[in-house]
């Protein structure tokens, strides 16, 4: 199995490309050639840093093919910025739209005691019907690092509670994000990416 | 509920963990990719792993050692010593690291901490800070000064105020080592790590002098620490991070237990 891993030069891909060929899969990097989206059996979008960087996916053209891509039913992971990104925006860089699969917009945490970054490994309340999730139990943690978040919605596939609750994961058909690192979230973070690498659309066999 | 995290401390010379009070009398106490792995097997939250040797001639040996420790290993993992440059952490990140430990390079070149942070995320620049209490000082916490070379050499900055401008810069945690507890397994500095938590708004990883499980379960709720470095505690066979995570979760210490 093949992953599409998208790369917008806004931190280091070592992880997730390591724990992605761990768990079997063919990894290639694109950051700007998209035919590699184009052909695409999966696409994995990892992000750090700012929001602003995102720009370059627009830059590059990458945003249009990755819609086109989730549009054919390609599945698609964003993780953590690369989940922001799915939304319409952040007010981390308001003038910056992401891709708007979820009408939505990220914003900072509220000020509170608690410190922003939230930054550590924190608890999942999952919902019932996330198949990215699948077999994830209450009790089960994984590693979060970061100042902004998407809200709880109808596509929420994941709550986590710091300072409020929040989307630490999302999911909408082929459509996925998580907020947390599952390359960083030891035996579950591996079980989360295993689901996104054996996901299968309804209807499309086997 | 976010949990305190325990993070597992391998000093490294030469591609060999070593074992040591206050970097004397060096023991081999194996190979670091091993050691990492049982680590995050038995619990630990994240791994750091400081190169001791730090000279030129190591930094391939690092790089080499980073990799192999970095294959197998799936929760955070910190490396330290020797980055002096953008390119130094650089070639580290690309080995594997998820996050860089910077010292005194930080204190010789502070834009060292943004640069890397443009580059990276401010999430993988961990900045530590070696610091003495100040006994002659009104107040010897508030004004505990930042060491170098190993805690001998004073440079002449309370340790609060470097912290600030460490965040300011953009550093993504501060890891704190009370250079008066170190080694001593008599418990962390509670009051210093708690005066540098309270002024600054990302994580503090408190370190030195942890012998206990109630020393741990006191730098959480005294020192607010957000997590803490165990070293010696692990090396000479006292607990494992899983039996250490049990005594805390027992005490009220929220801890991550499945793994």
């Amino acid at each position: 199995m093949r992953v599409t891993v998208i790369d917008y030069k806004a931190g280091n891909l070592t992880s997730v490309l390591k724990t992605l060929r761990h768990l079997g899969a063919e990894t290639v990097v694109t950051d700007g050639d998209l035919s590699l989206v184009d052909s695409a059996e999966r696409i994995v979008l990892p992000g750090v840093g700012h929001f602003a960087a995102t720009e370059r996916l627009d830059k590059t053209g990458l945003t249009g093919a990755i819609r086109s891509a989730i549009a054919r039913g390609v599945p698609f992971l964003g993780i953590c910025v690369g989940m922001q990104w799915l939304y319409a925006g952040s007010t981390e860089a308001p003038q910056q739209p992401g891709l708007g699969h979820f009408p939505e917009s990220c914003t900072r945490f509220a000020e509170s005691p608690e410190k922003v970054p939230h930054v550590g490994w924190n608890s999942l309340d999952v919902r019932a019907k996330s198949k990215l999730l699948a077999g994830v139990e209450p009790g089960e943690f994984v590693y979060f690092t970061h100042s902004y978040k998407g809200p709880v919605t109808a596509d929420t596939a994941a709550i986590t509670q710091y300072i409020e609750p929040f989307a630490a994961a999302v999911e909408r058909g082929n459509v996925m994000g998580v907020q947390f690192h599952p390359e960083k979230s030891g035996d579950t973070g591996l079980k989360i990416l295993r689901n996104f690498l054996t996901w299968r659309a309804k209807g499309a066999g086997c | 509920m976010l949990t305190k995290r325990i993070i597992a401390c391998l000093d490294v010379h030469a591609g060999r963990v070593v074992k040591g009070v206050q970097f004397v009398d060096l023991v081999d106490a194996g190979d670091p990719a091993t050691q990492a792995a049982r680590h995050a097997r038995e619990g630990a939250d994240e791994i750091v792993l400081l190169d001791i040797t730090a000279t030129h001639e190591g930094r391939q040996t690092l790089l080499d050692t980073v990799r192999r420790t970095a294959r197998e290993l799936f929760v955070p993992f910190c490396v330290g010593g020797g980055i002096r440059s953008a390119q130094d952490a650089e070639q580290v990140f690309e080995a594997g690291a998820d996050k860089v430990s910077i010292n005194s390079a930080a204190l010789t070149d502070p834009a060292l901490i943004s640069a890397i942070g443009a580059s990276f995320g401010a999430q993988a620049v961990v900045v530590a800070i070696d610091a003495r209490r100040d006994p002659d000082a009104a107040d010897p916490v508030r004004d505990a000064q930042v060491y170098v070379q190993g805690g001998r050499r004073p440079i002449g900055r309370t340790v609060v105020e470097w912290a600030r401008e460490a965040e300011q810069r953009g550093a993504g945690e501060i890891l704190l080592t009370s250079m008066d507890s170190d080694g001593t397994r008599a418990g962390f500095d509670c009051e210093l790590t708690a005066a540098v938590s309270e002024a600054v708004g990302i994580p503090v990883i408190a370190s030195g002098g942890a012998g206990t499980v109630a020393h741990f379960a006191d730098v959480f709720a005294r020192g607010k620490a957000d997590a803490a470095l165990a070293a010696s505690i692990f090396h000479f066979g006292v607990s494992t991070s899983r039996s250490l995570k049990e005594e805390l979760a027992q005490a009220g210490v929220p801890v991550r237990l499945r793994c």
